[in-house]
């Protein structure tokens, strides 16, 4: 059962995005949310720069850099300008009965683990037991934007969801074709600009960013 | 069994209970340095002890044979659990006795002992520590006995001194799940010994206050006792740590040279836990008794994942 120590390595990166998940689940404070988004970032890219040299996939050199570029750098950085320029610093959103939602969220990583478990007996990789792991962690992130009701927190939460999506293409495939990464990428970079954009529409609107209040649109007669 | 183990469990374990005093006021040293405070003397709460033991009893009139006997059953809780946590050797008769479910099943029994005793005499203040008590003991324990499974599932076996063993003779290997677990245990830790986000144990007379509102009804050498169970009872809590998490140094069986090497690693890693402890209560500010319920229930989800972890990508 003893596995090389690159697969360890490998291992507890992905244990760490599990933990860095369930935190970002349970963090109330929207500056360490990005703070902590930011920090996923960071992980995923070491764990793609783990799996790049130890199995010299060259093409996974350019989707490092692309990480770190991307989700370490310049997704935070919007954020955190989109948030000081809203005047959100200092809030805090109510996220609800948050035991409840983690003993969900252990049920979903469960769950995925269980789903993923014959998948990844198929798959040859070395990296395949963190398939799980990286489901579960898509289904945390889509949990966290049910959850939350402040639009930010859900845009974040949509962003984490990215991240597991690439975390689960590195551990079962190495990573995906140049050009959808590239794609998903650039959806992403400006899907965060049309957010912020619409933060500010929503707030001019209704005042605040409480996403409860869209569902009150109707048509005037 | 030879007559050397006894006598090796015998050392163990006054080694324990004389050096409990010393490791609280070794914690209580550091949290003086930490917030610029002139420390106590490293001696200090063995003169309390003293002060205390020479001191007579003074019992409410309404007083039960429960009061009475409460000190002593639940010190010898905790001598017991800390001849059963494997802190210099591991090739101790009592430990192969009792695995970590009698362990927890130990602290429970100190723990309902205590409630039970400070409901006794029907003081408010008594009753109304041994509910929020049960509240947290009910929650953290759980959370201990799901920390526990995760090494005794890599260990494959609940004792001890078998989890010690595999740790310290297999190869090098890192394990994710023991991380989660181990951050768990300093969650349960915390509030099990009443420690500060919790608990604050510097505390007395005070509407927060959990444990120290069971001790307001004992007296003289009752109190001495309940307060070196609870001394005791955070030293055993960071030899369970050490035994788990940080087993590197305890002396192997047979291995008669090592046990001295041993008495050094231990000193070493309880003081550098206990400065650890020390630093974590000064960090962080004491929550809300109905906050605590979140807090544990997130050591509890903790040590479930590193279980599932475990299963997951280690297995």
């Amino acid at each position: 059962m003893s596995t090389p120590l690159v697969g360890q390595i490998i291992n507890l990166l992905a244990a760490v995005l599990l933990l860095i998940v369930f935190a970002m689940l349970a963090q109330r404070r929207l500056l360490r949310l990005i703070h902590l988004f930011a920090l996923q970032g960071a992980v995923l890219t070491l764990n793609t720069l783990v799996v790049a040299v130890t199995l010299h996939q060259s093409h996974l050199y350019f989707s490092v850099i692309l990480n770190l570029v991307l989700k370490v750098i310049v997704l935070p950085w919007i954020l955190i300008r989109l948030v000081d320029r809203l005047d959100l610093r200092r809030d805090a959103e109510s996220v609800g009965n948050l035991p409840l939602i983690m003993l969900v969220a252990v049920v979903l990583v469960i769950l995925s683990f269980n789903v993923a478990l014959p998948i990844s007996e198929l798959a040859g990789t070395m990296t395949r037991g963190t398939l799980g792991i990286a489901m579960a962690s898509v289904l945390i992130s889509f949990l966290m934007m049910i959850t939350r009701r402040k639009a930010v927190a859900q845009v974040i939460g949509f962003l984490s969801m990215e991240n597991g999506l690439f975390f689960a293409a590195t551990s079962a495939t190495y990573g995906m074709p140049m050009v959808v990464e590239l794609g998903i990428a650039l959806d992403v970079l400006v899907a965060t600009f049309i957010f912020g954009i619409f933060f500010f529409q929503i707030r001019e609107t209704f005042d605040s960013l409480d996403i409860r209040n869209l569902e009150n649109l109707k048509d005037r007669e | 069994m030879s007559f050397s183990h006894v006598l090796l469990q015998l050392i163990q374990g006054l080694l324990a209970v004389a050096l409990a005093p010393l490791v609280l006021g070794w914690v209580n040293q550091c949290r003086a340095w930490l917030q610029n405070r002139s420390a106590p003397s490293l001696l200090q709460p063995y003169r309390v002890l003293l002060k205390l033991l020479r001191k007579e009893i003074v019992l409410a009139h309404n007083a039960s044979w429960l009061l009475r006997c409460a000190p002593y059953v639940v010190f010898a809780c905790m001598v017991l659990a800390a001849c059963i946590v494997p802190l210099v050797a591991t090739d101790l008769p009592f430990s192969l006795a009792a695995d970590v479910i009698a362990l927890v099943g130990l602290f429970a029994l100190a723990r309902v002992f205590m409630a039970l005793a400070a409901m006794d005499v029907g003081t408010a203040f008594g009753t109304l520590g041994s509910r929020r008590e049960m509240l947290i003991a009910a929650l953290a324990e759980p959370a201990l006995l799901m920390v526990f499974f995760t090494p005794a599932l890599i260990g494959h076996s609940t004792a001890l001194p078998n989890i010690v063993e595999t740790f310290t003779t297999g190869p090098l290997q890192l394990y994710p799940s023991m991380a989660f677990a181990a951050v768990a245990f300093i969650m349960v830790l915390l509030a099990e010994n009443a420690r500060i986000p919790v608990d604050n144990p510097s505390t007395h007379l005070e509407l927060t206050m959990v444990h120290e509102a069971m001790l307001l009804e004992y007296s003289g050498r009752h109190l001495a006792l309940m307060d070196w169970a609870h001394a005791l009872k955070l030293m055993v809590y960071m030899a369970i740590g050490i035994a788990l998490f940080l087993p590197w140094g305890i002396a192997r069986p047979h291995d008669w040279l090592g046990v001295p090497l041993a008495l050094i690693a231990m000193v070493v890693k309880l003081m550098a836990i206990g400065a650890g402890l020390a630093l974590l209560e000064t960090l962080a500010a004491k929550m809300r008794i109905f906050k605590v319920p979140e807090f544990l229930g997130m050591a509890f989800m903790l040590a479930v994942l590193g279980m599932l972890i475990h299963f997951l990508v280690e297995a």
